[in-house]
C-alpha cells in the first residue's frame, strides 16, 4: 500500500513545480529578442550557403575563401540543406546572431526581405541594373531589391536520343503539346517508356508543373482557369495513355533522374544541374525546350541562390560585405561560379556570353533560362508558398485519380484564397 | 467539446494532488513563515538539478508550444518577436479546415490498425517463441531487425517495394496475374501502404514486451492445464491472455502513444499525399511548419498540441492502469 501511494504523488509534485517553473521561464523568454549580437568578429565574416555537398576540400569552399582573402578577412563557412537554411535563416533572425552572408534559395528572398531581416542592394550600393529583369525579379519587393542571383538553372526536357532514333521520332520536331504526345506515343508505341517528370507533394511538385502550367497561359493567381485545367489535364492524360508511369505523383526530380538513367525512358524533365551526369549516361542523351502549348518555348520557373546580406548590428561590418558580394557577382566572378558548379548559368547578359564563349554546348540552357520565370515574380511574393502548396496539392489529386483535374484546381484555387487572403 | 472539457479536467487533477504532495516538502499554510528546515533546503539543493532539467526540457517546449498556438505567428512576427494574440482562433481554423476531418480519420484508422496488428502478431510470435526450439533464439532476434534499421532505411526500402511500376511487390502480384496496385499514388491504399510498413515497424516492440511478459508466466499452470486435458487454444485463452493481460493493456497504450505521434514513415512514403490520402495529425503539424517554403508555426503547433492533449488521455490511462497494477 506504502509503495502504490507514494508513486503518484511525487510524480504529482513534479508536475507541479515544473508548471510553476516554467511560468517564470516564459517570462524571462519575453525579453531575449532584443539585441542583435553580430555573427564574428571584425576579421571573420559568416556565410551560409546551401551546398552541403561541397565540403571544406572542395573547389567551392577555395572560390568562397579567395573572395574573403580579397577583402582581407576570413570566412566561416556554413552549409545547410535547402529547406533547412530558411529555417535556420529565420531562427538567426530571432536570436539577432544572422550571418554576414546567406546564398539563398530564390523563392525564399521575398519571404525572408518580408521579416525585415535583409538588408536592400540599394543600402549597400550595389548596382543591379545588368542582371536579366526575369531572373532579378524574385529578389524585388515592392520596388527593393533584397539580392543578387549567383546563377540560374532552370528546366529543360533531356531526351534518350538511341530511344528516339529507334522510334523514327526527330527531337526538333518537338514545338508544341500535340508534337510531343505525338512523340511520346510513338515511342510508347515503340516498346519504350515515354516520359518521367516528379509530381511530388512538396514545392519540387509545382516546380515541375509550371512550365506547363505557364506555357498553357495560365496564371498563379488564377488557378482554376481553362488554361491550367488544360495544363493539368495534359499531365493526366499522359498517365491515362500510359505515356508516363503512375509512380511520378511520389517522384522527387532525383528519382526521376535514376528512372531515366536506367535507359528504359525516352523523356525526362530535368534541370540544368543534371547536365554532366547526362553527359555520363551510358546512352547518347540530347535537350529540348520545354514546350509551350501552341508552340514557342514555355517559361520554365528559374532555379537558382541569391546572395543577400542579413541585417547587423554592427553597421561597419558592411563595407567588407559589399565586397564580398561584389566578388561573386562580377561578370568573371559569375562564370567562374558556373565553372565550379558546371551548371550555374550567370544571370547577366555580359556573363553568359562569357560562359558560352567557354562552352558552346550550354547554349540551350542559356536560352531556357533567358526566357524562364521567377515563381515569385508577378508581385506575389510571400503568398507564392500558400499558392504554390495549393496547386501541388491538386496536382496530387488529379493524378491520382481523388478528383478530376477541374475539381481538384477549384479546391486548390479556394485554397490559395483562404491562405492568402 | 471535448477540446475545453479536457485540459480542466487534467488541470484539477493536478492541482489537487500537488497541494497533497506539496504538504511533506514544504509545509502550508502560516507556519510556512519560520522557513525551511536545513534539510529541506537539502532536499531542495538535490532535486533542483532534475527540477532545472525538466523545466529546459519539458516545460519550455510545451509552454512555448503553447504561446505559438495562441499567437499567429508569421514569419515577419517571428522575426519580429511582436505576434498578435489570437487566443483560439488557430484552433478554430484547425477545425474548421477542410484537412481536418481527413487528418482525424487517418489518424484513427491509421493508430487503430497499427496497434490491432502490431499487437495480434506480436502476441502470436511472443506465444510461439515461449516454446524454446533449436534456433529460436536466433529466429527471434532476426525479428528484430526491423528495430535496428534506421527509420528512413526502412522507410525508403518500404516505399520501393510498394513502387507502382518498378515495386517488387507489384511484380509478385502481378506474375499472381493480379494487376497493378498504385499502393502510395491511390488515394484508396496510399493509406493502407504506410500502415502496413508502420505494423511491420511495430511488431518487434510488441513481441519483446509481451515474450518478456510471458516470462512471468509459470510453466506449471500450463502443466496443470494440460494435464486437466487442455489443449493449446484452451491454454491460450484461459491462461496465457487472462495472466498476460496487464502486460497487454499496457503495451497498448504505449503502442498508442508513439503510433500517434509517428511523421517519419509516413512522410518518407507518401508525404502525407496523394493530396491529404495519408495525412495523420502528426504529419499535418510537420508540414504546416517544416514542409512548404513558408513555414506556419502557428497552426502547425495548435495542430501539434491538439495531438499532446490525445497523448496525455491515453498516459494519464496509462499511469492509472499502472497504478492499479502495483495495487494488486
Amino acid at each position: 500500500m506504502h509503495h502504490t501511494r507514494r508513486k503518484p504523488v511525487t510524480l504529482v509534485t513534479a508536475v507541479l513545480g515544473t508548471a510553476t517553473l516554467a511560468l517564470v521561464g516564459a517570462c524571462s523568454s519575453g525579453g531575449a529578442g532584443g539585441g542583435q549580437a553580430s555573427g564574428g568578429d571584425s576579421t571573420t565574416y559568416t556565410w551560409w550557403d546551401p551546398y552541403p555537398q561541397h565540403d571544406a576540400s572542395s573547389d567551392w569552399e577555395a572560390r568562397v575563401q579567395q573572395c574573403g582573402e580579397e577583402a582581407g578577412v576570413t570566412i566561416q563557412r556554413t552549409a545547410y540543406d535547402t529547406t533547412a537554411l530558411t529555417n535556420q535563416a529565420l531562427l538567426s533572425a530571432q536570436e539577432g546572431t544572422s550571418p554576414d552572408v546567406i546564398l539563398l534559395d530564390n523563392p525564399a528572398v521575398s519571404t525572408l526581405a518580408d521579416t525585415g531581416m535583409l538588408t536592400t542592394m540599394d543600402e549597400f550600393g550595389l548596382d543591379t541594373a545588368d542582371v536579366d529583369a526575369n531572373l532579378l525579379d524574385a529578389g524585388v519587393v515592392d520596388g527593393e531589391t533584397y539580392g543578387i542571383p549567383i546563377g540560374a538553372n532552370t528546366l529543360a526536357l533531356y531526351y534518350n536520343k538511341e530511344i528516339l532514333d529507334a522510334a523514327g521520332v526527330d527531337p526538333a520536331s518537338i514545338t508544341d503539346w500535340a508534337s510531343l504526345t505525338a512523340a511520346l506515343e510513338a515511342v510508347t508505341g515503340a516498346g519504350h517508356k515515354g516520359i518521367t517528370f516528379a509530381g511530388i507533394g512538396t514545392e519540387e511538385g509545382s516546380f515541375q508543373f509550371l512550365p506547363w502550367f505557364w506555357g498553357a497561359g495560365a496564371d498563379l493567381t488564377q488557378l482554376d482557369s481553362p488554361e491550367a485545367v488544360e495544363a493539368l489535364e495534359l499531365w493526366k492524360g499522359w498517365l491515362d495513355a500510359g505515356y508516363a508511369p503512375n509512380s511520378v505523383i511520389q517522384n522527387s526530380q532525383n528519382t526521376t533522374w535514376e528512372e531515366f538513367l536506367t535507359g528504359d525512358f525516352a523523356f525526362v524533365e530535368n534541370g540544368t544541374w543534371q547536365v554532366n551526369s547526362a553527359a555520363e549516361a551510358d546512352f547518347e542523351t540530347g535537350v529540348v525546350q520545354l514546350p509551350a502549348k501552341d508552340g514557342g518555348v514555355a517559361p520554365a520557373p528559374t532555379g537558382g541562390e541569391f546572395i543577400v546580406a542579413p541585417v547587423q548590428s554592427d553597421e561597419g561590418r558592411y563595407e567588407v560585405t559589399r565586397q564580398i558580394v561584389e566578388c561573386m557577382t562580377t561578370p568573371e566572378g559569375f562564370v567562374e561560379t558556373a565553372n565550379t558548379f558546371a551548371y550555374y548559368v550567370p544571370p547577366t547578359e555580359e556573363g553568359q556570353e562569357q560562359l558560352l564563349a567557354e562552352s558552346p554546348e550550354l547554349e540551350t540552357w542559356v536560352e531556357a533560362v533567358r526566357s524562364a520565370k521567377g515563381r515569385t515574380s508577378d508581385n506575389l511574393g510571400t503568398d507564392y508558398p500558400k499558392i504554390s502548396e495549393a496547386l501541388w496539392t491538386a496536382v496530387q489529386n488529379a493524378l491520382s485519380g481523388s478528383a478530376t483535374p477541374q475539381e481538384a484546381l477549384s479546391a486548390a484555387q479556394a485554397d490559395a484564397e483562404a491562405a492568402t487572403s | 467539446m471535448t477540446m475545453t472539457t479536457l485540459p480542466t479536467a487534467v488541470g484539477t487533477r493536478e492541482d489537487a494532488g500537488g497541494a497533497a504532495g506539496s504538504t511533506p516538502a514544504a509545509p502550508s499554510g502560516p507556519r510556512r513563515r519560520r522557513g525551511p528546515s536545513a534539510s529541506q533546503w537539502a532536499a531542495v539543493g538535490f532535486a533542483a538539478p532534475l527540477l532545472v532539467y525538466l523545466v529546459l526540457f519539458y516545460a519550455y517546449p510545451l509552454w512555448r508550444n503553447v504561446d505559438l498556438s495562441l499567437h499567429d505567428y508569421t514569419i515577419r512576427a517571428f522575426v519580429q518577436g511582436d505576434p498578435e494574440f489570437v487566443g483560439l482562433d488557430n484552433f478554430a481554423a484547425v477545425f474548421a479546415s477542410s484537412t481536418f476531418p481527413a487528418a482525424l480519420w487517418n489518424t484513427a484508422f491509421f493508430t487503430v490498425v497499427s496497434i490491432a496488428f502490431q499487437f495480434t502478431i506480436g502476441l502470436a510470435l511472443a506465444v510461439f517463441f515461449r516454446s524454446s526450439f533449436r534456433l529460436s533464439g536466433f529466429l527471434r532476434a532476426l525479428f528484430l531487425v526491423p528495430w535496428l534499421l534506421p527509420l528512413i532505411v526502412s522507410s525508403s526500402t518500404w516505399a520501393w517495394m510498394l513502387n507502382s511500376d518498378n515495386g517488387i511487390v507489384n511484380s509478385v502480384l502481378e506474375s499472381f496475374g493480379i494487376g497493378q496496385i498504385n499502393w502510395l499514388t491511390s488515394p484508396d491504399t496510399a493509406l493502407i501502404a504506410v500502415t502496413i510498413a508502420n505494423i511491420w515497424l511495430g511488431i518487434p516492440f510488441n513481441l519483446v514486451i509481451l515474450y518478456s511478459g510471458l516470462q512471468n508466466v509459470p510453466g506449471e499452470v500450463y502443466e496443470a492445464a494440460s494435464l486437466d486435458g487442455a489443449g493449446a487454444w484452451r491454454q491460450f485463452r484461459s491462461i496465457t491472455l487472462p495472466l498476460l493481460r496487464p502486460v497487454s493493456a499496457i503495451t497498448i497504450l504505449l503502442g498508442l502513444i508513439y503510433t500517434l505521434k509517428v511523421v517519419d514513415v509516413i512522410w518518407i512514403m507518401t508525404t502525407g499525399g496523394p493530396g491529404n490520402a495519408s495525412t495523420t495529425f502528426a504529419v499535418w503539424s510537420y508540414r504546416e511548419a517544416f514542409g512548404t517554403g513558408q513555414p506556419d508555426f502557428s497552426p502547425a503547433a495548435a495542430v501539434g498540441n491538439i495531438l499532446i492533449l490525445v497523448a496525455l488521455v491515453f498516459g494519464f490511462l496509462h499511469l492509472q492502469l499502472q497504478r492499479r497494477q502495483e495495487a494488486s
